[in-house]
């Protein structure tokens, strides 16, 4: 046989790569929210899945728009933008009216992401940024309804509105929440609050999932959690620490946070210590804002503020250099006093 | 058993299209290019010229230098050129050409010492040295400087039978096939180095292997235990395999032999065994032809310096698709385009990629997802490293230390931007040692012209 005809191609080694390619890892993150978006439609209807798809759709026009208009490749295929998409739906009211959820889509894209040079470029988490930036409508961003509520896919919404946990959270009113809402309610997520965000159960499993597929590390979502967990049983308010512990876990936008959004790979630190000391941040300042804040739901920013820290983080927190063991270390400082 | 080093990746192995393949003799091939460089160090110098008769391990090159190895012909018969031929590494190399009178005429000089029992360390080192034996696990460092660079510093001897590298088999079969060889290699290592307990290292995917081993061990009271190491790439990297061993790490710069470590791969051991029991040198090797490309996947006694043209078609040739073709294994392992490049004494697979294997993007971008840093056994943190490389700040990559890379390609193979890591350090280090070498000749320079004044 002549080998001479064979089209052969050159490059240098390795020759193999792992099947999981971003647009790989990205799709199993949207597998993981589809349970949380499952209990959405359950919770507030067929709305849930009609914002999602929207802020889907608008975010990858987006990102094909400004990619075309300025002469770069197509990065839609990679499925961030998707992610992005979805997140940005998860962390609205279900009641959000479409025009504010597409100018929240716009943000996060075009100025959160590709002003700074596209995927992995950013600083901010784009989704976060965005819901930042929507709360300027800050009626519309906190129009709760009630779970289990109808509310129509078009046309004014006159559903009734109800308090979430974390407003009650936020006036010390544990006695009143536990009336409204049972821990089992909290756990399962039939309750108020942005329609991603209130189904504990479901963002578990899917933030399971995630573990399971190795997309995420456990470091950021335990330190997270147990930053918060901690913090809110050493100073509880009322006298019920386990409660209220349990209740500021599974309220607001935690497991969300914990899971899907301070994970993000491109606003995280890239070692595992560093990401633990980032998680430990974002609960910190998530029970600063809860406490002390005038909002009464501090996840949001306290994960952008984290992202801010990144560069920091990854600055000073580096992996030991191979071979400069501490016994290494001992005996050069001896030889150095000799 | 053992610590593990940090980091590393499972890709998987591949190896069930070769692991149970008998080790096949290729059939005799018509000529052979034997190159003059199949090792680090100096090359040789061809001690033979054109029409002079050959005999099967007579040396047609001579060591140079105190860091090299002499090669030995392969097959009996004509020197028909003395000249530079295409080589592995891509290049022209000086090669010695025989022509096969297929008679395998052994040389009357290679045989046995009288009393291989009763000889000192310099005399086995000398014979190692002569023998022209060098690390056959591929990365060919003469095996003789290496014992003798060690000896009074290694307390610990492992012998590398992990084979971490996918597809590849070559070693697996050697030690399923002739472990009595291994063996008399471990007791001669053991004599050299005054150890009382050779490790031989085998990765837990070739239990069979170990499993024979430990009973050769047992039956012959060898000095020796087998670990069983978790299949881990690069869990055969010398330095990795070192500290799954002992729990040391190779100082940056160093060798392992600077933490009383030695490492022999066991075809290498193999090797030490025949040149001293039976005195030959090393003519042939084990390869691998395998791959998505290949028509029938081989094990393959070939002798060194056979055209890897004849390997293939040996193994039903390669398929119409396929777009590479690699010597080595898929993660350390060379290109190759002309398939008259030989064989030489590290080669232990040939591989030809027909598949979707490569996966690469046209537009790779980083989403600083880490997972380079986690996958990295050398603790660097690649994600940095590329950054600095791309924008040019050398100061920054040499602070990176980039220069401890062993170039494994394991953040590379794990990247899901699909990025060039690994090739990129590769060129950065090479812009360092360049920078290096500069400052210092116009530091010799400057030096010399101020001694002129």
């Amino acid at each position: 046989m002549d080998y001479r005809d064979l089209n052969l191609t050159g490059s240098s080694s390795p020759h193999i790569r792992t099947k999981d390619g971003t647009g790989h890892i990205m799709g199993e993150v949207m597998l993981a929210m589809v349970p949380a978006l499952g209990f959405a439609v359950y919770n507030f209807g067929w709305r849930a899945l009609v914002n999602t798809a929207v802020s889907i759709l608008a975010c990858c026009g987006f990102e094909w728009l400004y990619r075309a208009a300025m002469k770069k490749n197509n990065t839609v295929p990679d499925l961030s933008a998707a992610v992005t998409g979805m997140l940005i739906a998860f962390v609205c009211p279900v009641t959000i009216p479409y025009w504010i959820l597409i100018i929240g889509d716009c943000f996060a894209i075009v100025i959160v992401k590709q002003l700074f040079g596209g995927i992995g470029k950013n600083f901010l988490n784009p989704a976060l940024a965005a819901r930042a930036f929507m709360l300027s409508w800050a009626g519309a961003m906190t129009n709760w309804v009630c779970p289990r509520a109808s509310v129509p896919i078009w046309g004014a919404v006159d559903a009734a509105t109800a308090a979430t946990p974390m407003s009650y959270l936020h006036a010390n009113n544990l006695a009143g929440l536990t009336e409204t809402y049972s821990l089992g309610d909290m756990f399962v997520g039939v309750i108020g609050g942005s329609m991603g965000e209130v189904s504990a159960l479901c963002l578990l499993l899917g933030g399971l999932f995630l573990l399971y597929r190795k997309v995420i590390t456990w470091c950021i979502p335990v330190s997270y959690i147990g930053t918060v967990a901690v913090l809110t049983f050493i100073f509880p308010r009322g006298n019920d620490p386990v409660t209220w512990m349990l209740y500021n876990l599974l309220g607001g936008g935690l497991m969300l946070g914990a899971f899907f959004m301070a994970t993000d790979y491109v606003t995280s630190p890239v070692s595992k210590r560093g990401q633990a000391i980032f998680g430990v941040g974002c609960g910190l300042i998530t029970v600063f804002i809860r406490y002390f804040g005038s909002y009464n739901e501090g996840v949001c920013y306290a994960i952008l503020l984290m992202n801010l820290t990144v560069w920091l983080i990854d600055r000073n927190v580096k992996p030991s250099r191979f071979g400069v063991t501490k016994a290494a270390k001992s005996k050069e400082k001896e030889a150095a006093a000799k | 058993m053992a610590q593990a080093f940090f980091g590393g990746i499972h890709p998987n192995d591949m190896k069930a299209a070769t692991n149970k393949k008998p080790i096949e003799k290729l059939p005799p091939p018509a000529r052979v290019v034997i190159p003059m460089s199949m090792h680090i160090g100096a090359p040789c110098k061809p001690c033979v010229k054109k029409g002079d008769q050959v005999t099967v391990g007579q040396m047609v090159g001579e060591a140079a230098a105190f860091v090299s190895a002499p090669v030995h012909a392969s097959i009996s018969g004509t020197v028909v050129a003395v000249e530079p031929r295409i080589h592995f590494n891509g290049l022209p190399v000086m090669s010695v050409v025989i022509e096969n009178d297929f008679n395998d005429t052994p040389c009357p000089e290679a045989v046995p010492p009288e009393n291989p029992d009763s000889l000192t360390v310099e005399q086995l080192t000398d014979i190692v040295r002569k023998s022209g034996i060098v690390g056959m696990g591929g990365a060919t460092f003469p095996t003789s400087v290496k014992i003798s660079s060690g000896l009074g510093k290694v307390d610990t001897v492992i012998i590398n039978g992990s084979e971490c590298e996918p597809y590849i088999t070559s070693d697996h079969r050697y030690m399923l096939e002739y472990p009595e060889e291994i063996i008399g290699g471990v007791k001669l290592l053991a004599k050299i180095f005054g150890v009382d307990k050779v490790h031989i290292a085998v990765e837990a995917n070739k239990q069979n292997a170990a499993d024979l081993l430990r009973l050769k061990v047992e039956e012959e009271k060898a000095p020796a235990v087998v670990d069983v190491l978790h299949c881990r790439y690069p869990q055969g990297a010398e330095k990795q395999l070192c500290q799954s061993i002992t729990g040391r790490q190779v100082p940056p710069g160093g060798l392992p032999a600077a933490i009383g470590c030695a490492v022999f791969n066991v075809v290498t051991t193999a090797a030490i065994y025949r040149a001293v029991y039976l005195g030959k040198p090393v003519t042939h090797r084990v390869v691998t032809v395998s791959g998505s490309g290949v028509n029938e996947p081989k094990n393959l006694l070939c002798p060194i310096g056979t055209p890897i043209r004849e390997l293939l078609d040996a193994c039903g040739g390669v398929k119409k698709e396929t777009f590479k073709i690699m010597m080595g294994g898929p993660m350390m392992g060379h290109v190759q385009y002309d398939m008259e490049a030989p064989i030489g004494k590290g080669t232990n697979a040939i591989l030809a990629f027909a598949g979707d294997e490569e996966r690469t993007e046209e537009y790779p971008a980083c989403i600083r997802c880490g997972k380079c840093v986690s996958v990295c056994p050398m603790h660097l943190q690649p994600v940095f490293m590329y950054q600095y490389e791309r924008a040019g700040k050398l100061e920054e990559l040499e602070k990176a230390n980039v220069l401890d890379c062993i170039e494994c390609g394991a953040c590379t193979y794990i990247c899901p931007g699909r990025l060039h890591l690994v090739q990129t350090f590769r060129t950065g280090k090479q812009k360092i040692m360049n920078a290096r070498a500069a400052a210092k000749a116009a530091a010799e320079a400057a030096a010399k012209a101020a001694e002129a004044k």
